[in-house]
């Protein structure tokens, strides 16, 4: 329920809460924390939210987030070594990126194909994906898509149309690093095994 | 020997707070129509993914007219293995899921439970519309390949999305390939998974001396024959696609499935048998799927055998409980009255389920 004349530290828990992982409750603990930290942490979080909240874009090529028109990743020459990372989300091109595996560039699709909830092939990114195969001289596409259904769906179908024009590869299933088989799921056992490499 | 030891409802249906100690024995439930037996071993069949043998919403699960939500926790165990499962749904919002404390997909309890159901609502299995036999087979699959439930869920995600171009009227012959590809793989495992589950069946009751006739099971198909290999699957769903078209929706794969039945003995369908030889063979089978599984796994699946002692004579009662008895199965039985289960003899422990002002009450004896 609104009250009227409400305060502006209601305002900022309000939005807090909005935020993904965090309700009322720890909004409100978060917005205490940062007025008992008004000069250490509030103030310089307001600024970085007011930097970030003018220059943040989607590049233009790939479709990472950053503050400039092409991004840091699609400006670094060095990075142009013919691989590309097909990701969904910006957020699997971070995970990548903390990795620091690999050297090559990204294409982020921004979701995956679903008839039933209106995405189709002109919804992602996948028109601008064969232009830059063909622009930016690229010998091998990556596809890093999810393991479930769609992220699945959506690789098949990258793979149809692009599969004359380039080598296709996907990341490799099987025990995580630190990995003990015993709390594996039979499927990832069965993947691990089929892809089995010689010592 | 896989057994709940304990179960605790809340607010599940008519009951308002129940508590259950039992052991690994036979449990036999009694009491008036209505006093809420059945829901007492709904809420154990819960302990398998899906929704239960009413195949009823979180919702409906609920105790009218509160509609708090409810609770159901549950002490499973299996040899040394014990694990504490609850179930909560609140504000009528599908069931949440706990296994040892840490939430857990529906999925999970495939893996540490197994639980197989006979309630009145199958007399008709035989008669009726495919579905109902295809849930029939899933579940006795399931109850072998805990991944069965995993593959049937990705099949039905990618019909979905198949059928909702079809509706669209959708022209790109890509996204298609796209989706019957998913369709495909996860088609060809269920139909392995099926056939599998039906030769386990096949082979127990070949080895079994049974006092319930054996019925031989067939997978058949109420369309043209599907294909069961994944290639093959694939090319016929390309096929069917512009009749699919028309139709809106697809018309092929293991989800037009059925399972053909016939008593052995006699050589006739099961569908031209009488309703008491329909009954012996459903019990047969689940009898049989429960060795199976008691080979397999080294433990038999928990039973739920909804009215069933009612239904057979005194003798067949007598001989249902034997073999109950020989596979060690913690079997929960409903019945109206104690003498249904007087054959049992000191084999079962007994709980009484009685109505008092809307609400259940259950007392052990």
């Amino acid at each position: 329920m609104s009250r009227p004349n409400r305060s502006e530290i209601d305002t900022l828990i309000d939005l807090l809460a909005r935020l993904p992982g965090l309700g009322p409750r720890s909004a409100r603990r978060a917005v205490l924390f940062l007025i008992r930290k008004r000069g250490i942490l509030l103030q310089p979080l307001a600024e970085a939210m007011q930097a970030v909240a003018q220059n943040a874009r989607e590049c233009l090529n790939c479709g990472n987030v950053g503050t400039t028109e092409i991004c840091e990743i699609c400006s670094d020459d060095t990075r142009a070594n013919g691989l590309l990372c097909v990701v969904e989300d910006v957020a699997d091109l971070w995970a990548m990126e903390r990795a620091g595996a690999f050297r090559g560039r990204y294409h982020v699709l921004g979701g995956t194909l679903s008839a039933l909830d209106g995405v189709g092939p002109d919804e992602l990114r996948i028109p601008q994906l064969k232009d830059r195969i063909a622009g930016e001289e690229i010998t091998e596409v990556i596809l890093a898509l999810n393991q479930t259904v769609d992220g699945q769906t959506t690789a098949h179908y990258i793979a149809d149309q692009i599969e004359d024009r380039v080598a296709l590869s996907s990341l490799a299933q099987g025990v995580p690093i630190g990995g003990e088989l015993d709390y594996l799921d039979d499927g990832t056992i069965g993947a691990a095994l089929n892809a089995r490499k010689r010592l | 020997m896989l057994h709940l030891e304990h179960l605790t409802l809340s607010h599940f249906r008519s009951h308002r707070r129940a508590e259950v100690h039992v052991d690994a024995r036979p449990v036999a439930i009694y009491g008036p129509n209505g006093a809420g037996k059945t829901n007492l071993i709904e809420a154990v069949s819960l302990f398998s993914p899906g929704r239960g043998l009413r195949r009823a919403s979180a919702q409906e699960m609920a105790r009218r007219p509160e509609s708090l939500g409810w609770k159901i926790t549950g002490m499973l165990r299996a040899g040394g293995d014990a694990h504490e499962v609850a179930f909560t749904s609140e504000g009528g919002a599908s069931r949440n899921v706990t296994i040892d404390g840490k939430p857990a997909p529906q999925t999970a309890l495939g893996r540490i439970s197994r639980v197989l159901w006979l309630i009145p609502s199958m007399d008709r299995l035989w008669i009726e519309a495919p579905e109902g036999r295809r849930r029939f087979l899933d579940r006795m699959t399931l109850s072998f390949f805990p991944d069965h439930a995993q593959a049937t869920l990705d099949y039905e995600k990618a019909m979905r999305e198949r059928n909702r171009l079809l509706k669209d009227e959708v022209r790109d012959a890509g996204w298609y390939a796209a989706v019957e590809a998913q369709m495909a793989r996860t088609g060809a495992v269920l139909t392995a998974n099926r056939q599998s589950a039906l030769a386990r069946i096949a082979a127990a009751q070949a080895g079994a001396e049974t006092a319930f006739p054996a019925a031989d099971l067939e997978l058949t198909s109420t369309e043209a024959d599907i294909p069961e290999d994944e290639a093959g699957l694939r090319a016929a769903l390309a096929e069917s696609r512009f009749r699919d078209i028309a139709a809106g929706r697809t018309l092929v794969g293991p989800h037009r499935a059925d399972l053909y039945g016939v008593f052995a003995a006699k050589g006739i369908p099961a569908s031209d048998c009488s309703t008491g030889e329909q009954k012996a063979l459903l019990i047969s089978l689940i009898l049989a799927n429960a060795r199976a599984l008691a080979a397999d796994t080294g433990a038999p699946p928990l039973l739920l055998l909804d009215e069933v002692a009612a239904h057979l004579d005194a003798g067949r009662r007598a001989a249902l409980y034997a073999e109950i008895g020989a596979l060690g199965a913690q079997a929960w039985m409903t019945g109206t009255g104690p003498e249904l289960f007087e054959e049992l003899g000191e084999g079962a422990q007994r709980l009484e389920v009685t109505e008092d002002a809307g609400l259940s009450v259950v007392r052990a004896l």
